[in-house]
């Protein structure tokens, strides 16, 4: 065992939401959790779409659930109890939704006082947001430090997430990093589909990462082993270097293909802008 | 003497000011016409209603919020000098306020300039408005930041963007032609002056540069903002 290099004594809790359904919350809040565990880095990611839990399954730990997050919060158990351990990683791991309740059963202070508990011992704590912008998603956002904004190069994505932004800055949790997922480079050379500056153009938010399309995902997603475990896989890549940026390196966007000329585009204006 | 019904816009939608001598049923009944009749500057703000010194109970507190309600505007704040009034506030689940003052913006964001002479009201708005965003005002508005697709100003005079116009605008929303728009880039998902309406042409390669929307000859032209 690789004992890991201390870090901070108090865990970053980041939330990845998007307005939208169907962007990839939980792709990203999967594989963010396994890249930094793999960094040795203590993990704890809490699926919050109470009612519609799809984490577990992500993760491949779907099997294993005994106890959830309403079990917490209404003292049936312990929060360590509800804890489910990776597989593969030790050090990470997985609070799961309730699936038989819906998302009042648990409150925005809720939330606060689990990531409080569970701040001393880890590095992160990723919370899954369920989509929309009504409870669950203030539950989701409550105790946040940053927040991940998810969405993709399509104008109704885009218009969602521009009202997530909208809503954390009146919550006063800043504006949020994006990442744009499923970016087809062949599409947006040809003009069909938009690309990450005019994402950007309209956001006006700080892009963490670029997630380009990739076949890999929903059979990784589907088996419950994330994609960025697939050391061939484009998307994985892409989301180990939002790990890293995360955690504080300065780690280069990927080409999207091997057209030297977007690329060039891309990290001008995500030097540039901010 | 003093109206019955003031409305004007606060900077988190509108105030309604209710005179608190004269009966409710005429105040209510005045209250409904006003809104009718300008419907569609009216519709989906955030309420604000002053009833001063009149205790106002339960039931009529009940009926002013379903009555506003009904022509799609939400009571968010009722503010009173009265005891009774509040606590049937309260009882309906609506936040209260003693004082005169504007109630708190609870986003921060919006300002509000002091008129410099009566009956001229103006908003400045010092951010970009991102998509769900609405304002309201009885005046002009000014916005030092874009206006994202889904966003809508609705004002009975101008309205200037320093930034880009992507959301809905309506100027002149009480009928005055003499309304104008302006804006750094102005590409609207719908422009509105007065009774008329413009949506943006879709133009590939279309130049940047401030313009000004203003009705001429029946309807809205767009100009080069000099």
């Amino acid at each position: 065992m690789v004992e890991k290099p201390k870090s901070a004594s108090s865990a970053r809790v980041i939330t990845v939401t998007s307005g939208k359904g169907g962007v990839g919350k939980t792709t990203t809040t999967a594989n963010l959790g396994v890249a930094l565990a793999r960094m040795n880095l203590k993990v704890v990611l809490i699926d919050a779409d109470i009612g519609l839990r799809n984490l577990d399954i992500v993760m491949g730990l779907e099997n294993r659930i005994v106890y959830d997050l309403v079990d917490v919060v209404e003292g049936r158990c312990k929060l360590r109890q509800a804890m489910i351990k990776h597989k593969q990683f030790p050090d990470l791991y997985l609070i799961p939704a309730a699936q038989t309740r819906d998302k009042t059963a648990v409150s925005p202070q809720d939330m606060i006082n689990i990531c409080n508990q569970l701040r001393p011992d880890y590095d992160y704590v990723i919370i899954d947001s369920p989509a929309g912008i009504e409870r669950g998603f203030r539950n989701a956002v409550a105790p946040a430090d940053e927040v991940l904004v998810v969405t993709n190069p399509e104008v109704s994505a885009v218009r969602d997430a521009d009202r997530i932004v909208g809503l954390l800055e009146a919550e006063n949790k800043g504006p949020g990093k994006l990442i744009i997922n499923r970016l087809k480079p062949d599409m947006v050379k040809k003009g069909e589909m938009m690309s990450a500056e005019d994402v950007h153009e309209i956001l006006a938010i700080k892009i963490i990462g670029i997630v380009p399309e990739d076949e890999n995902v929903v059979p990784a997603s589907n088996s419950g082993i994330p994609v960025t475990l697939n050391e061939g896989s484009r998307a994985g890549v892409a989301f180990r270097n939002i790990a890293r940026r995360l955690n504080g390196e300065d780690v280069p966007f990927l080409p999207l293909d091997d057209n030297q000329g977007l690329f060039a585009r891309i990290s001008r204006f995500l030097s540039g802008g901010d | 003497m003093q109206d019955n019904v003031n409305i004007k816009g606060i900077n988190d939608g509108l105030l309604i000011t209710l005179n608190p001598a004269e009966e409710w049923q005429v105040i209510t009944n005045e209250l409904a016409t006003r809104i009718d009749e300008k419907s569609a500057f009216f519709s989906g703000a955030r309420i604000t209603v002053d009833t001063g010194t009149r205790p106002v109970p339960k039931y009529e507190l009940s009926s002013l919020k379903a009555l506003l309600e009904r022509r799609g505007l939400s009571l968010m704040v009722v503010q009173s000098e009265s005891q009774t009034t509040i606590e049937s506030a309260h009882a309906l689940d609506l936040r209260t306020s003693y004082t005169a003052a504007t109630p708190e913006a609870a986003t921060g964001d919006d300002m509000e300039i002091s008129p410099e002479e009566t009956g001229t009201n103006g908003v400045l708005l010092g951010r970009t408005l991102r998509s769900g965003r609405t304002v309201h005002s009885r005046g002009h508005v000014v916005v030092i930041g874009d206006v994202n697709p889904g966003a809508k100003i609705i004002a009975v005079g101008d309205v200037v963007i320093w930034g880009k116009l992507r959301g809905v605008v309506h100027a002149g929303a009480e009928g005055d032609t003499s309304a104008v728009v302006c804006a750094l880039d102005m590409t609207p998902s719908q422009l509105r002056i007065a009774t008329f309406i413009a949506t943006s042409p879709q133009e590939k390669g279309r130049k940047v540069r401030p313009e000004k929307a203003m009705i001429r000859n029946d309807q809205i032209i767009v100009e080069a903002w000099e």
